[in-house]
């Protein structure tokens, strides 16, 4: 009979190849689920994995989609190491649109080059700051964080359909809930030539570089994995957990409002209701299946974002229904988390007695 | 805005309905961490049971099988909870969260067909005589069988977690699991169970939603009240009849935000819906500023993972 014996130490080894192994696992059980919806697999996967790969356009994509999603992991990777579960960086990442959205309306006929850093600090400010509420919350009335923080993601798209519907409408737009095209000034502006690739792209690169060095060769990093890792310990060395939980969720609320940020003033390029479409969930994901680590949530990303491209792709090629991907991306996890045990058990066959 | 158009006695079927998915969820999900583990997928448990049991009332017409078919698909799902996080020891929260976004992925997978579609099955109780009496004829003797159902169930589970052996048990594994453990006690076969449990309530709740309170199929229409399922057991502090109580005020709240839209408030709809969020969010705190309380009612061992060396 096989058993699980508890390693001494965890393995590196394993610890970075057990990713691996979780897409590979995934791609098998994916060739299962497009047999199941009667497409054929192979033909299913290629378009998903290989397809995007080798077309101009779709590399391009890769950033448009992977920006988000790595700077929103980033900052999530930070209070998940030390046991703080902001789950709703998708309402941060909303209310980060709107705000910077709210900025770029407000100088709708104003031309500069300080509108897109100012609609960046705002979108910043307002991701923070939506993610203050939970912090604050937990802080002050030990309220449960990972419910707070997802309560509010329904309360941020709820206050951007208001707002879209009100007070942001288009005047000239025959009473539709969007906000006016945003003006050249207050849209970002392109890195490769002929495609939707934008400057986030860098931001995020940025972000990496960032949480690599802030993790690795900064007390604050120390302090998050002493958190995550030996909580009493923390509290004995001095360490404050109030300022570490505002500091993690405000990092987190702050990168997901800039992403949100990007994601108006670059592809979409207006305010509308359907603006919000789970880069803050599938986040999630990106930050385990990149092991929290900064360069893993870089490689984590890029994975994800193709099976975004990937997804959109085979939808249209081939009738495969949008919530597949929905479902790979879950499956994805699952298996991150199930094969995880061989980091830190090893499985021993255990002899009849 | 014209109040006389509202009914209280409508007013007041209308939240038992609204509150009955919460009750069963919530009621899941207590045993669940009553047993030392946190399910955060009831969100998802509760959708994949909504499309369950949605498309076996599409096909059959039957209450009874609708329920079945929600709760076996919430429990199926549980089982997948269960082994990853007891037998390859994942961690708790985050296969939670996974839990959330797979079910969430199957149901819209599963519900395409079935996008927009509505139901007719009346499975009302109509016993001549007593459904007559005005007012409370309708209120207490002319709901569904499942509205009895969620009541009974509070009583059973409130009977077992305080008068039965098994619930002991099962409390004495929330509560220290390297005890339990050393007494003999099977902790890993407990957690199973009380999950699949938790599995099967969810679904139910989520199928009652879809084949009553909202007989009809929107992807991703149990809107976070998985969550709010999560905050009621706060809420509850770990107790069935608080739960009942939990799940009826935030039955409440809907109801009352819904008929304010319906009356043309001259308030956004948006933001009349944003009250039950509000609301949880608000419920939450109040329960958990009194820090030490909040200690002594929480399983002790909620959330541990527990791996037995010997």
């Amino acid at each position: 009979m096989l058993e699980l014996v508890a390693r001494k130490e965890a393995s590196r080894f394993m610890l970075w190849l057990t990713p691996a192994l979780a897409v590979v696992l995934t791609m098998l059980s994916g060739l299962a689920l497009f047999a199941l919806l009667g497409k054929d697999p192979f033909e299913a996967v290629r378009v998903i994995f290989v397809e995007p790969l080798l077309d101009p356009f779709s590399r391009t994509e890769l950033l448009v989609k992977g920006a988000p999603l790595v700077l929103i992991a980033i900052g999530l990777s930070f209070g998940f190491r030390a046991g703080i579960w902001n789950i709703g960086a998708e309402g941060q990442f909303t209310i980060g649109a709107l705000t910077a959205g709210a900025v770029a309306l407000a100088f709708w006929n104003v031309e500069g080059i300080w509108l897109l850093p100012l609609m960046a600090l705002a979108g910043a400010a307002g991701g923070a700051a939506w993610a203050m509420i939970p912090a604050w919350l937990r802080i002050r009335f030990n309220a449960n964080e990972i419910l707070v923080s997802l309560m509010l993601v329904y309360v941020a798209e709820l206050l951007l359909s208001a707002m879209v519907g009100g007070p942001l409408r288009d005047p000239d737009g025959f009473n539709f809930p969007e906000s006016r095209m945003f003006h050249d000034s207050a849209t970002l502006p392109i890195i490769i030539e002929g495609s939707r690739a934008h400057v986030g792209a860098l931001a995020a690169l940025g972000a990496v570089v960032i949480a690599y060095v802030l993790l690795h060769r900064h007390l604050f990093g120390f302090e998050v994995r002493l958190f995550g890792q030996a909580p009493r310990a923390a509290r004995f060395a001095g360490f404050r957990e109030a300022r570490l939980v505002a500091a993690c969720l405000g990092l987190s609320g702050a990168l997901a409002g800039l992403a949100g940020m990007f994601e108006a003033s670059g592809p979409v390029g207006q305010l509308v209701p359907a603006l919000p479409s789970g880069y803050g969930f599938t986040a999630i994901i990106v930050a385990f299946l990149g092991r929290l680590h900064p360069v893993g949530i870089l490689l984590a990303g890029a994975v994800m974002a193709l099976t975004y491209i990937g997804g959109e792709t085979a939808q249209m090629a081939m009738n495969l229904p949008a919530a597949a991907i929905n479902v790979f991306q879950g499956m994805l996890l699952f298996f991150l988390l199930g094969i995880d045990v061989l980091v830190n058990y090893r499985i021993r066959l255990r002899r009849a007695l | 805005m014209d109040l006389s158009a509202l009914n209280p006695a409508d007013l007041a079927f209308s939240l038992i309905v609204a509150a009955t998915p919460l009750l069963f969820a919530a009621l899941g999900e207590l045993v669940v961490e009553k047993s030392g583990v946190l399910n955060l997928g009831v969100e998802g448990m509760m959708i994949l049971g909504a499309i369950g049991g949605f498309a076996t009332a599409h096909g059959s017409g039957s209450l009874a099988l609708a329920a079945l078919a929600g709760a076996g698909a919430g429990a199926l799902l549980a089982a997948l909870f269960a082994l990853m996080t007891q037998y390859l020891m994942s961690n708790q929260v985050a296969t939670g969260l996974a839990l959330t976004l797979f079910g969430l992925g199957v149901a819209s997978l599963v519900g395409q067909g079935y996008a927009g579609q509505t139901l007719q099955v009346s499975a009302r109780l109509d016993i001549p005589g007593l459904t007559d009496i005005p007012v409370i004829g309708r209120l207490l003797f002319g709901h569904d069988p499942l509205v009895y159902l969620s009541l009974v169930a509070t009583a059973l589970v409130w009977w077992f977690l305080n008068r039965s052996r098994a619930g002991l048990i099962l409390r004495a594994v929330g509560e220290n699991h390297e005890a339990a453990h050393a007494i003999g006690y099977p902790v890993r076969l407990v957690r199973v169970s009380a999950i699949l449990f938790g599995g099967a309530m969810a679904g139910l709740g989520g199928a009652y939603l879809a084949v009553v309170q909202t007989p009809l199929w929107v992807e991703g229409m149990t809107a976070g009240r998985g969550w709010i399922a999560l905050a009621i057991v706060v809420f509850a502090a770990w107790r069935p009849w608080r739960a009942l109580l939990g799940a009826y005020v935030f039955g409440g709240v809907t109801i009352v935000q819904l008929n304010l839209q319906a009356l043309g408030v001259a308030i956004e709809s948006q933001y009349l819906s944003m009250a039950p969020y509000l609301v949880t969010i608000l419920v939450l705190v109040v329960i958990s500023a009194d820090r030490a309380r909040a200690r002594l009612d929480a399983p002790a061992c909620l959330g541990k993972p527990f791996y037995a060396s010997s």
